[in-house]
């Protein structure tokens, strides 16, 4: 099992520690309600840096992102990035991602999900026909999410880079923190606002960082965030989890998608997508809250009233910033309409649920 | 971590205190910290016959589903009624407001054969 630069801080910190994707990563430290409503409310900090990353580089990065990706990654222009999603040959989504575009046809970064690192870079490189320059800088490479609304306050402290005003989806990069090339990215999985931040695993880099953001945000009460809350984070707000929501056989129109899925160019499995556009999809990734009481989980199947199978449950929890119990499945697009009644096969029980919009309420 | 030395305790992270022939049940201080935030105790099983180890309900917290075994046989008379606004007792006070279910035991001599706090201590520990 791999740690990251940061592991010992977590153990240190008293984490529970889990594997996840072949890391040991934290789950939690003082609970995930109290840890998720401090990023609904405070800052947080979260270390993500079982993330993966590959730099593509040369005049024909663009068109190889272009032609293994849905979203339009010509529209990027320096300093911007976008989410996206890099679909099979049967238009199944072999991973979602974000693409920085560092040097518009020159230098991108793609950053990907940490159990699918070597699925992505195998794909990529088959699909690498015209000599793209391509490195793995994963396990070099730390990532920071820091989230919540008080969290570039905090940063903005510890850099000259313009943090509080960095647009949604863009990034810059320099000295943060006295650490040279950090990249500093509006991006996050929360919902919650803040940014996430790059950098190389060198010298004493990764412990100088965080233990300056922790100093910076001592005043405000910063916290350290476990996977737990950011898996109850991102369900609020309706975004896919690779593995639960989306996966190899769910196609990016099925998964609500289609606003990153671009047919203004070529890419693989377009043709298929295309089509199902045209006939229509025949399910769809739904939200549901619970009227019954009850937690719906991963896996559970979702009925109609007659109490015949029109679904499954992809994600499911209590949301701590909602008091209420929510998740999101696939039904029959018969049932995917809003404020449908479904029923959640909880144990022995069929709960009554309803189709509501992301993100959650 | 210390337990309470006038309860019993199971392999599964129950205790059990036994009052005459009737015993309250809950889950241990240790099971709450492994599971965290409680968010729902489902008890279906009042008024029911049960043997040892038959699944007497379902405890979940944010992230994870677990069943709740019954530590003797006997018969369930109620689930904690403050448990169903307040599942977080459970976390806050174990032993105490945050029990789970009352039974009569069918034979309380079943309850002394359970482990006491310092066989427990050593599972755990």
């Amino acid at each position: 099992m791999k740690n990251t630069p940061f592991t010992q801080k977590h153990i240190a910190l008293g984490a529970k520690m889990a594997p996840f994707a072949g890391y040991n990563m934290p789950i939690s430290y003082t609970g995930i309600n109290d840890e998720h409503a401090a990023v609904r409310s405070n800052a947080g900090v979260f270390d993500v840096s079982h993330m993966g990353e590959f730099i593509l580089k040369g005049a024909d990065a663009l068109d190889l992102i272009q032609r293994v990706t849905t979203n339009d990654a010509s529209k990027l222009t320096d300093g911007k990035a976008q989410y996206s999603c890099m679909p099979n040959n049967e238009g199944g989504i072999i991973d979602d991602l974000l693409i920085y575009c560092v040097e518009a046809n020159k230098v991108y970064m793609i950053v990907v999900n940490a159990s699918n690192i070597e699925k992505d870079w195998n794909w990529i490189s088959q699909h690498n026909t015209k000599g793209v320059e391509m490195h793995n800088i994963s396990d070099k490479t730390c990532l920071l999410a820091i989230q919540g609304p008080n969290a570039t306050k905090i940063l903005q402290s510890l850099t000259s880079m313009d943090i509080l005003n960095l647009k949604y989806y863009t990034f810059t990069k320099g000295v943060f923190a006295g650490v040279e090339n950090v990249l500093v990215s509006a991006t996050g999985y929360t919902g919650a606002g803040g940014v996430e931040i790059y950098f190389e695993d060198k010298d004493n880099d990764a412990e100088k960082i965080w233990d300056a953001i922790f100093a910076a945000g001592a005043a405000q009460g910063i916290k350290p965030i476990g996977l737990g809350a950011r898996d109850t984070l991102r369900l609020e707000m309706g975004f896919c989890l690779y593995g639960n929501d989306i996966d190899d056989a769910t196609s990016p129109l099925e998964a609500g998608l289609g606003w990153i899925t671009k047919f203004t160019k070529d890419f693989t499995a377009r043709t298929i997508l295309e089509t199902q556009k045209a006939n229509g999809i025949s399910r769809k990734l739904v939200g549901f809250e619970m009227v019954d009481k009850g937690i719906p989980r991963h896996h559970y199947q979702i009925k109609d009233a007659a109490g015949n199978d029109i679904g499954f449950v992809t994600s499911g929890t209590q949301a701590p910033s909602l008091q209420k119990a929510i998740g999101m499945g696939y039904v029959n697009s018969a049932h995917a309409a809003l404020d449908t009644e479904v029923f959640i096969a909880v144990r022995d029980k069929q709960l009554k649920a309803k189709v509501v919009k992301f993100p959650f309420s | 971590m210390s337990f309470p030395a006038n309860l019993r305790y199971t392999k599964d992270h129950e205790w059990i205190l036994l009052e005459g022939t009737t015993a309250t049940i809950g889950i241990t201080n240790f099971a709450q910290g492994e599971l965290g935030d409680i968010v729902y105790v489902e008890v279906e099983t009042v008024g029911k016959s049960l043997v040892a180890e038959d699944i007497f309900g379902t405890v979940e917290a944010v992230k994870t589903v677990s069943d709740l075994f019954l530590p003797v046989a006997g018969t369930i008379l109620e689930l904690n009624p403050a448990l169903a606004d307040q599942p977080e007792l459970v976390n806050s006070d174990p032993y105490g407001e945050g029990w789970m279910i009352k039974m009569t035991v069918n034979n309380p001599a079943d309850v002394e054969a359970l482990m006491d706090a310092a066989a427990y201590n050593n599972l755990v520990g």
